[in-house]
């Protein structure tokens, strides 16, 4: 009976350590914001380490003082930002119990974060159920606020519309005669919806075009010996593909090693990061998810957000890196407008000021117009690889403005593509 | 000299002691004890295939049936109450555990074990694929009624909570009535020598088909109330990689008792979150460093340290 | 007509990687009853280690024609190491324990060796292209195919060769085979069981890291890699029979072809194809299409 007694007291006192070691500690001039994003695993390496990377440059030279106009206060609303780094790797259940740490235990003000669009969709109810302010920096399915709406959830990067939609017009700006189009795109949520959207906006803008092959490779599959002879058997104008990280790395590598690029051009709606680290054909298509990276329209803040960024980690900063230099930006414009009305705003505060926000970021002007003024609205740009130069560039750029490649708030992304894409403006 | 049994008691202990935690416990620790609860479950029938000899590198079949089954009750068709969705769950893997146990029984050892990998991963390509199933994002669950009681009514950060716990130590008792029943010392019986068990005219394949759809049942409730707890149901709940820590959890525990997955379990979630803290990019080392210590310096599992505390006890006090 | 031949062709440079792929993982079951989890692991390793060195190797200005062989022996050069430590260090302590705790052991060891592998070579993709591109490519039937990947199909052949030889018309291979039938009666005979299965699993981790390096060229080298080809080595070994190299060979070539088929014909279809034709098998016949018939023992 003893033994169990004590057994009893130990486990007791155990439990109460683990209970009692992590109560939320607040210091007065500080902004805890947590950062999530891929550490390890296949999307690291293209995306979570990059946005990772911004999001240290941007906090560092916040806290000093360091940011050009208009961003030139100190920290956000003068309080230093402390950054709490955690691993987007795991299953969303997974995420869902570390954003609760994060809020709940770690006690952060703000969560920035979010690759998989899988996890913003599982965070978004659970940010509103413990009204914690967060701002999703990178996923892009629009089912987030097209299927429901959230008060303390907002994305401040654009939805993956804009990447469909704007690669149908380019290519037809392109090449008004076009006739056929392949795509190759992984089997999961992210390539079914970036084909789907894609060949329907291409569809209203060019009625007759034929479908070649429409190939959906197992994700992370890395071989594709077959899907290439099927492409070159079927050969069609433009390749479409929606492929990231390693996938499109390797397709490209193996495409190129058998002239799949010879005849047909690709377009990669996410290539432009892997534009400096691989021997791109030249004259494809190339997507930054917006007016990232190297589309990013010349300022003063994107020169210096460039030249800091690659003296810091020697090469340039890629669509990730800009979407998370972005959310911060975001906050600091929210966060300071909503001190005009009171010294120490509350979340309320915040939330006032962000909805309908404009502010500029190094990736230009952003407007939060859609999902009642909680997602962000930017135009859409495509260009074309060159290495004419001899070092890597993009010739031909075109920039579709956020009115022509988005529907207008309130309507469904595929809904407003399949009816026509009505009440867009390009010019 | 045969102890007595207090499992029965401890159970209901532990019940109103993780009941009094939702209340007294900040709440991302209930929320850390709620999650271990409902995926010890799992483990729970991990171990009882584990007694019989059997390892399933598949539970994340029957765990993402249960997941997918909230999921679609409450989204689809209507069904909102937490207690209901339990049960149809349990249904739900007794179907599917008939079916594809029905291969499996024929099967032991290694190829027991990627037999069952193969079919989670099957499952988990056909709802990747498959855009009506909410393709690989998944959906969310909306939180429940539990047993009638809507979450406007009662704070579901706090129903929910004592809703699972009151399922799981529900199944822990049966469980631990079916481990002490002939059934269950069959299992025993059958990891040991198969074909003696035949000669007791007990059949193996009929044995090891009903094990599995036992531990598909636990599997599928413990999936359900996941899907609530998180709120958020995806394929992953069907990788090879989940099932891998389910049978993690089964060896941390050990098999000695039926308070050992839930032991376990809660020792798990506690590594893991503080490994994800202090070593975010080398928790998972973290794990297999522990499981392979497990495995060659004590392969019962932390349980037997209750075993041998106990054991020495008792020779203290033996004359 | 030309689509079934092109079919034919991309089949067989699949099989013939899925075939170098997994015949280590086959050969170590076979003989050691071990069904190594943490072989996706060591073709990650081949995979980073080929990959490394060939970037090196071309930045220092060496003759390509060499490179070849330079990174398929560092490859297998790391793959041996690996085992060496892995079979030495760890497996050694639980051999005679239930095949199933050996094989979480092995799972461990793939927990840890994903991490070692982050910690000594980053998160970063890694790009080893260059021995792919400079082989060129052949026009066959009018469609260019990668001559680096045609010649992987030579490369399976003779990888399958040599095993066939070693085991069947070589002395140690003999020990191996009177192993692999009765190991207690091969140990009473004198065989030193021990060293033939340090032996065999350093080969089996060499051909698991030589599977990486051939394929390191053709993609980026990316954390996770080795996740992704452990299910579908399983898939190839299970349906031809765990620990028949003959098995491994009709295994891979059956899968290799069909997804070729489905890729071309009904692409929708691709993924499930493998598992159809691994429970369509198993229904018929339980252990693979090669098994052995196991003594009861009572």
């Amino acid at each position: 009976m003893k033994g169990r007694k004590t057994f009893l007291g130990v486990a007791v006192s155990l439990f109460l350590a683990l209970v009692l070691t992590a109560p939320p500690v607040h210091a007065g001039g500080t902004l805890k914001v947590g950062v999530v994003t891929f550490l390890s695993g296949a999307a690291a390496g293209p995306f979570g380490v990059p946005a990772k990377n911004a999001a240290e440059l941007v906090v560092d030279a916040l806290n000093n003082n360091m940011v050009p106009e208009p961003y030139n206060t100190p920290g956000i609303g003068g309080k230093k930002i402390e950054m709490v780094l955690i691993d987007e790797a795991g299953s969303a259940t997974q995420q869902v119990t570390e954003f609760r740490n994060l809020v709940q235990k770690k006690g952060v003000d703000v969560v920035i974060g979010y690759i998989s669009s899988g996890h913003c969709l599982a965070i978004a109810p659970v940010a509103e159920e413990l009204k914690a302010l967060t701002i999703l920096f990178d996923c892009g399915t629009p089912r987030i606020f097209e299927e429901a709406s959230y008060k303390y959830v907002f994305r401040t990067g654009p939805t993956a519309t804009i990447d469909s939609v704007g690669a149908a017009r380019y290519i037809v700006d392109l090449k008004p005669d076009l006739k056929s189009v392949s795509g190759i795109n992984q089997d999961y949520a992210w390539g079914h919806d970036s084909w789907n959207d894609f060949i329907s906006a291409l569809k209203v803008l060019k009625p007759d075009v034929e479908v070649k092959n429409e190939l959906f490779p197992k994700l992370f599959k890395g071989q594709y010996g077959a899907e290439i002879s099927s492409l070159l058997v079927n050969p069609a104008d433009f390749i479409h593909s929606s492929f990231w990280g390693g996938d499109m790395e390797a397709f490209v590598l193996q495409g190129s090693a058998r002239g799949l690029f010879d005849e047909q051009t690709a377009i990669l709606t996410t290539g432009e990061t892997a534009m400096f680290r691989l021997d791109i054909p030249e004259g494809t298509v190339l997507g930054a998810r917006g007016p990232f990276g190297v589309y990013a329209p010349k300022s003063k803040l994107n020169d210096w957000f460039r030249s800091n960024y690659i003296e810091k980690y020697k090469t340039p900063p890629t669509y990730p890196s800009y979407k998370m230099a972005q959310a911060f930006f975001g906050l600091k414009t929210a966060y300071e407008k909503a001190m005009k009305s009171s010294k120490n705003p509350t979340k309320e505060d915040i939330i006032k000021a962000f909805e309908y926000l404009e502010f500029v970021s190094p990736a230009g002007k952003v407007k939060m117009a859609l999902g009642k003024g909680h997602q962000a609205l930017q135009e859409s740009v495509y260009g074309q690889f060159t290495k004419a130069g001899g070092k890597p560039s993009v010739k031909n750029v075109k920039r579709y403005p956020p009115e022509c490649v988005s529907p207008p708030d309130g309507v469904k992304s595929l809904d407003w593509i399949k009816g026509g894409m009505k009440g867009a403006k390009c010019d | 000299m045969r102890r007595k049994d207090r499992t029965y008691p401890i159970l209901v202990g532990l019940f109103l002691l993780f009941s009094g935690a939702v209340f007294f416990t900040p709440r991302w620790f209930s929320f850390l004890l709620t999650v271990a609860v409902a995926r010890s479950l799992v483990v729970l029938g991990v171990v009882l295939l584990m007694r019989a000899g059997l390892v399933s590198f598949g539970q994340g079949f029957f765990y993402c049936i249960g997941g997918y089954v909230a999921g679609f009750s409450s989204n689809a068709f209507g069904v909102t109450d937490a207690g209901a969705v339990v049960i149809l769950a349990a249904l739900g893997a007794v179907v599917a555990g008939a079916i594809v146990g029905l291969l499996l029984c024929n099967y032991r050892d290694i190829f027991f074990a990627m037999l069952t990998l193969a079919l989670s991963m099957i499952l988990y390509s056909v709802i990747v694929k498959n855009p009506a199933l909410g393709g690989s994002d998944g959906f969310n669950v909306p939180p429940p009624t539990i047993l009638g009681i809507s979450p406007e009514a009662v704070d579901p950060r706090v129903s929910l909570p004592l809703f699972t716990f009151a399922v799981a130590f529900l199944l822990y008792a049966l469980a631990h009535r079916y481990f002490l029943s002939g059934f269950g010392y069959a299992g025993l019986a059958l990891r040991m020598n198969e074909i003696r068990l035949e000669y007791l005219s007990l059949s193996a394949r009929a044995l090891v088909f009903l094990k599995y759809i036992l531990a598909g049942v636990l599997a599928s409730v413990g999936g359900a109330l996941i899907a609530y707890i998180s709120g958020h149901v995806d394929p992953e709940l069907a990788y090879w990689t989940t099932s891998g820590e389910f049978v993690f959890i089964a060896l941390l525990g050990g098999t000695g008792h039926v308070l050992a997955p839930l032991a376990g379990g809660v020792v798990f979630e506690v590594i893991r979150s503080y490994a994800f803290d202090l070593a975010p990019s080398l928790w998972q080392m973290v794990l297999g460093v522990i499981l392979l210590l497990m495995i060659i310096f004590m392969p019962e599992g932390l349980w037997s340290l209750t075993e041998r505390f106990l054991e020495r006890k008792r020779d203290e006090a033996a004359p | 007509m030309r689509e079934p031949l092109v079919i034919l062709l991309d089949g067989l440079v699949y099989s013939s990687w899925l075939f170098i792929v997994s015949a280590g993982l086959t050969l170590i079951y076979g003989v050691m009853r071990i069904l190594n989890m943490a072989h996706g692991s060591l073709y990650a390793v081949g995979a980073y280690t080929a990959a490394s060195v060939v970037g090196w190797y071309f930045a220092s200005g060496y003759d390509p024609t060499l490179s070849y062989l330079v990174f398929f022996t560092c490859a297998a050069g790391a793959g041996v190491l690996a085992g060496l430590i892995i079979e030495r260090g760890i497996l050694r302590v639980v051999y005679g324990r239930d095949e199933v705790l050996v094989l979480l052991v092995t799972y461990a060891v793939l927990l840890i060796l994903e991490d070692v592998i982050k910690l000594i070579w980053g998160v970063d993709a890694y790009f080893a292209y260059q021995p792919y591109a400079a082989l060129g490519r052949t026009k066959i039937l009018g469609i260019p195919f990668a001559n680096y990947d045609l010649l992987l199909i030579l490369l399976a052949a003779g990888t399958g060769a040599l095993l066939w030889f070693g085991l069947n018309r070589t002395r140690q291979g003999k020990f191996l085979r009177a192993v692999i039938h009765d190991r207690e009666v091969s140990e009473a005979m004198g065989i030193n069981v021990t060293r033939l299965y340090t032996a065999t699993f350093v080969i089996g981790s060499a051909l698991a890291a030589l599977g990486g390096a051939v394929t390191a060229p053709s993609l980026s080298v990316v954390p996770g890699i080795g996740v992704e080809v452990i299910v579908i080595a399983f898939a190839v070994v299970v349906t031809g029979g765990l620990g028949s190299i003959g098995g491994t060979l009709l295994g891979s070539l059956l899968i290799g072809l069909t997804r070729a088929a489905a890729v071309h014909l009904f692409p929708r279809g691709e993924v499930l194809v493998i598992f159809v034709i691994m429970a369509a098998v198993l229904a018929v016949r339980p252990e693979g299409i090669f098994a052995r018939v196991k003594a009861r023992k009572i």
